[in-house]
């Protein structure tokens, strides 16, 4: 049963070969929203918005901060193209925390200057790297 | 003839030349070792991302997206990447020609330098150089490439550039590098070096959101894959020229200290020859 459940999932980055196995499931934010995908998806192009991107193997889950790329899913295989990836044991949690109260603090005193976007995607972006870890 | 001393001085210079020349080689040969897997292991991630976007603009064949059509302003943008250092052969000097040598007129042209000899070489030329990036030429990262590509693109969606430009140096192998002149924007299908009829997935792809939206949100990170490329690869080209270069000037020392030993040696000879006529001439004319 094995064999016919799992698919193959590539994670490419910019500056290496981030991931290649067979895998049953792959979870990640969208610009849509959280998706979940199974084998037999229907083909369909998504961008990514910064989020925890879980991978669930036969022998297990595993786990990494996502912060930007797409990704191409077709039935048989999803190859997502990151442009920044990393693995929980690549984050460093402290700078993550500074960066998520930076950020927040930013976004509550919204005065005109503050770049609302960007602060909500450094945040979006802490969040996922803290979420990782936890 | 040149004095002994002479010609035992000029050789002492050549072969210290030829030291330096050696030592240039050997580091050149490691870097370009490093560089080198560095633009085998960025192959994967940018053929991915010119397949995506290569079947999504066979299918958006009729959108009018910005990115697709450029806009009127003549002006071009032109990525120069050259290297910061000299002494690798022809290597600055090919890419530059290829802008400076093209059918760009020189007022239309906007240079954003990477690479000090580019930069130097362009404001020498009398070209609008407003921006420098020569501190990232060295070992590129990603992040700087986006910030590259941020600017530009800025530049595109304001209007202020119609088209931009990347000239850099392809690396073929080892021992070829291609000076390349390549639009980035407008992304142009048909120059899209020919691999239009590759099989088409027989299941049409959906984009979430949208074409357009995806579109708009893909072409930038397009973009920057196509300049993260080419800096890594310029990297590499650089090395590899490098290399070449001091090869050939340590093998050119080699052959001129050759010469020089021969003459060295002649004069020698002659030296000898001449104190030895003297000295017998000498003691004829005594006895």
């Amino acid at each position: 049963m094995a064999e016919e459940r799992s698919f193959e999932l590539e994670i490419i980055t910019p500056e290496r070969s981030f991931y290649k196995n067979m895998v049953t499931m792959v979870e990640f934010n969208t610009t849509e929203g959280q998706i979940g995908v199974y084998k037999n998806h229907i083909p369909m192009t998504v961008i990514i918005k910064p989020g925890v991107l879980t991978i669930t193997e036969e022998e297990g889950k595993k786990q990494a901060a996502l912060h930007a790329g797409f990704a191409t899913i077709l039935q048989e295989k999803v190859t997502i193209l990151a442009e920044v990836i990393e693995w929980p044991d690549e984050i460093d949690l402290e700078r993550a925390e500074s960066a998520r109260t930076r950020a927040e603090e930013r976004l509550r005193a919204g005065d005109a200057a503050t770049d609302i976007v960007r602060a909500e995607t450094a945040l979006l972006r802490a969040m996922a790297r803290i979420n990782t870890i936890r | 003839m040149a004095s002994m001393r002479d010609i035992k001085r000029r050789k002492g210079s050549i072969q210290s030349t030829q030291q330096i020349t050696k030592a240039m080689k050997l580091v050149s040969t490691v870097k370009l070792q490093r560089a080198k897997t560095r633009a085998e292991q960025t192959q994967g991630y940018f053929s991915a991302m010119y397949d995506t976007v290569q079947a999504m603009l066979s299918r958006s064949g009729n959108i009018n997206h910005p990115y697709l059509k450029g806009s009127e302003s003549p002006k071009k943008l032109v990525i120069l990447v050259t290297s910061n250092r000299g002494l690798a052969g022809g290597y600055n000097s090919n890419v530059i020609k290829l802008v400076t040598q093209g059918d760009f007129k020189k007022e239309d042209v906007i240079v954003v330098a990477v690479g000090k000899k580019g930069k130097d070489a362009m404001k020498r030329y009398g070209y609008d150089v407003p921006y420098d990036f020569s501190d990232i030429v060295e070992s590129p990262q990603y992040s700087d490439a986006m910030q590259l590509s941020n600017i530009v693109l800025n530049a595109f969606a304001k209007g202020e550039v119609g088209e931009i430009y990347l000239a850099y140096t392809h690396f073929k192998n080892t021992v070829v590098h291609v000076p390349t002149l390549m639009r980035l924007l407008p992304v142009d299908k048909a120059g899209m070096e020919g691999k239009q009829e590759t099989e088409k997935s027989p299941i049409p792809m959906n984009y979430e959101p949208d074409d357009e939206e995806a579109l708009n949100l893909i072409i930038p990170k397009y973009v920057t894959s196509l300049i993260f490329g080419g800096l890594v690869e310029a990297a590499a080209s650089e090395n590899g020229a490098r290399m070449q270069a001091m090869d050939s000037a340590t093998s050119n020392a080699e052959e001129m200290i050759d010469k020089l030993t021969l003459q060295y040696n002649r004069a020698r000879q002659g030296s000898i020859t001449q104190e030895l006529t003297e000295i017998i001439a000498g003691a004829q004319a005594i006895s």
